[in-house]
């Protein structure tokens, strides 16, 4: 499969935008996924993104829940571990949304009383690195088997000093936007019954949004063209993974795909 | 006869109360179809806000913002510090806050609430990417000495919608906060004087005479959302957070800027058209919150003349 080039046809005005890696706006960096790599955890995950590589695994459901916590459902506990040194309020923050995000596309009452908890482990952070997790977290669960709602793909959005939106942006460039985003989507479901997309008030179901945090300031018209460009190459993301349960499903064992096959 | 009717409807009242415990989410459902809510407010509308300034005579700049039952009190402390190298005509701001105990029934002593750290981070992000405060303004001398201020926030009851009441006192406190006049002694350190000896000591320089109010620009303010099918619940209370799980926070500066969208998971999904509801709201709550504001330094200001 070719690389992920020109998420969008019409970016002639962008084009003479140049990035430090030579992508264009709307290019993601290669995306590779493996499963299965821990022997000990239900279910585990790798997922780089260009230098960004997160592992996820995944342990549950155990037997009860936390204080605090519905024991009528299923509770969910995220560990966020950072590369080097201390917890710091980044981590805890991060660790929220992940926890909430999970939460939402959990089938919940299915395993009532029990805790599931899913270890997040950075290995290399080089921007995108809440999205890239989020990925991870859910390719993680998929292999552990866990009934799933839909799942959720991560996208990180940035927006230039002039106004343009590129997508999947390094550490470098986070630090020059003027702002960027972090969003999460679910993945466009594929129904028997209705061949059409799930509409829901006029809009498909992939269009709604699960997760957001911004950095920066930027006029909201910007935002939503964010959201735009981020839905669109979601799409690609979503494929990745539908693929990668595909393969896992055949043959079972440790399996990498990436985007650059 | 009487007695008979008051047991009527106590054990009226009992059922609901059972009911609304038992069902919460049943029990909202049917408020909704009526666009009430449970405490008498529509759906968009927000609980009374109030703000005091100063009520923290130590701190160089506090204030107490109310939302509801959601209390807020933010204090400020400057402190004089050497710049980093790279910036040396940068103050810095350190911002925390805090949930003690006494806020919930949740917090319990010797753990610290989950959502502190959080909504620290929040605060900081919303305060230092809207630009409301130019960090050049909290310099004294170039390269030598500049303002750290300490920004602490403690919530004195947690209601629901703790971020917005935490920015909008933190807000309030940044205008409130009266800069202490310093001078430098002879072995070149910075002090602070107090206003009758700064007058009196002509030999002492005062280093920042003009500076004693932060020009504020671009104030931030929020507005948070509890989403639920397809209802928008407005400045949601705690118990509404706690059985609703799809939390919105838009921050807005007065420019119109967008300063965050904060969504962390749950169940609703937004679509464009509720982002669309939810960003016209809170722009229409940023200039309530203007106001409120307003009338309280012109209060304070009264007050002082």
């Amino acid at each position: 499969m070719k690389r992920f080039q020109d998420l969008n046809s019409n970016i002639i005005t962008i084009m003479d935008m140049e990035r430090v890696d030579g992508r264009s706006p709307h290019q993601l960096r290669p995306l590779s996924c493996s499963c299965n790599l821990l022997h000990r955890a239900h279910g585990s995950a790798r997922w780089s993104q260009g230098d960004t590589t997160v592992l996820a695994a995944v342990y549950g459901p155990k037997a009860g829940t936390r204080k605090n916590e519905n024991p009528e459902k299923a509770s969910i506990e995220v560990i966020w571990k950072p590369k080097t040194g201390q917890i710091g309020k980044l981590e805890k923050e991060y660790g929220m949304i992940l926890k909430r995000t999970l939460q939402s596309i959990c089938l919940l009452t299915i395993h009532p009383n029990t805790t599931t908890s899913i270890i997040v482990q950075v290995i290399s952070d080089d921007g995108s690195l809440l999205p890239c997790a989020i990925n991870a977290a859910c390719a993680a669960l998929v292999d552990a088997g866990l009934p799933l709602r839909h799942l959720a793909v991560g996208i990180c959005c940035g927006l230039t000093e002039s106004g343009f939106v590129i997508l999947d942006p390094t550490k470098l460039e986070e630090q020059k936007l003027q702002a960027f985003a972090s969003l999460v989507f679910p993945n466009s479901p594929i129904s028997v019954f209705s061949k059409g997309p799930l509409l829901v008030e006029g809009e498909p179901i992939e269009h709604g949004l699960v997760a957001s945090v911004t950095h920066g300031a930027m006029p909201v018209e910007d935002y939503l063209n964010c959201l735009e460009r981020g839905r669109l190459a979601t799409d690609k993301i979503s494929e990745i993974l539908r693929r990668m349960q595909q393969r896992f499903l055949d043959d079972g064992r440790t399996t990498e795909i990436s985007s650059t096959q | 006869m009487e007695t008979s009717l008051a047991q009527g409807e106590l054990v009226g009242e009992m059922e609901m109360d059972a009911y609304r415990r038992l069902f919460p989410l049943r029990f909202y459902e049917r408020y909704l179809l009526e666009s009430l809510r449970p405490d008498t407010r529509p759906l968009i509308q927000c609980r009374d806000t109030s703000v005091a300034l100063g009520p923290v005579a130590s701190a160089d700049g506090s204030a107490l913002a109310k939302i509801g039952c959601t209390t807020m009190l933010a204090g400020i402390k400057l402190e004089v510090m050497t710049p980093v190298a790279e910036s040396p005509d940068d103050g810095c701001i350190a911002i925390e806050f805090h949930m003690p105990p006494i806020c919930s029934a949740i917090v319990r002593p010797g753990r610290p609430a989950e959502v502190a750290p959080v909504i620290s981070k929040q605060l900081t992000d919303a305060i230092l990417s809207s630009g409301m405060i130019n960090l050049k303004e909290l310099s004294l001398i170039h390269g030598k000495a500049a303002w750290m201020a300490y920004l602490d926030v403690y919530c004195l009851d947690s209601d629901g919608s703790l971020f917005d009441a935490a920015l909008l006192a933190a807000v309030a406190a940044f205008s409130h906060l009266q800069i202490p006049l310093v001078s430098l002694n002879d072995e070149g350190r910075v002090v602070t004087v107090s206003a009758e000896l700064g007058e009196g000591k002509s030999s002492k320089e005062v280093v920042n005479k003009e500076k004693r109010k932060l020009k504020l620009t671009n104030i931030p303010f929020s507005l948070s959302f509890v989403l639920h099918k397809k209802y928008i619940l407005v400045d949601p209370n705690a118990e509404e957070e706690s059985i609703m799980d799809s939390l919105v926070t838009v921050v807005l500066d007065l420019s119109g800027r967008l300063v965050s969208l904060y969504k962390p998971g749950g169940q609703v999904l937004a679509y464009t058209s509720t982002l669309k509801d939810c960003v016209a709201l809170a722009r229409n709550r940023g200039k309530e919150l203007k106001k409120i504001l307003d009338d309280a330094l012109l209060d304070m200001e009264e007050d002082s003349s």
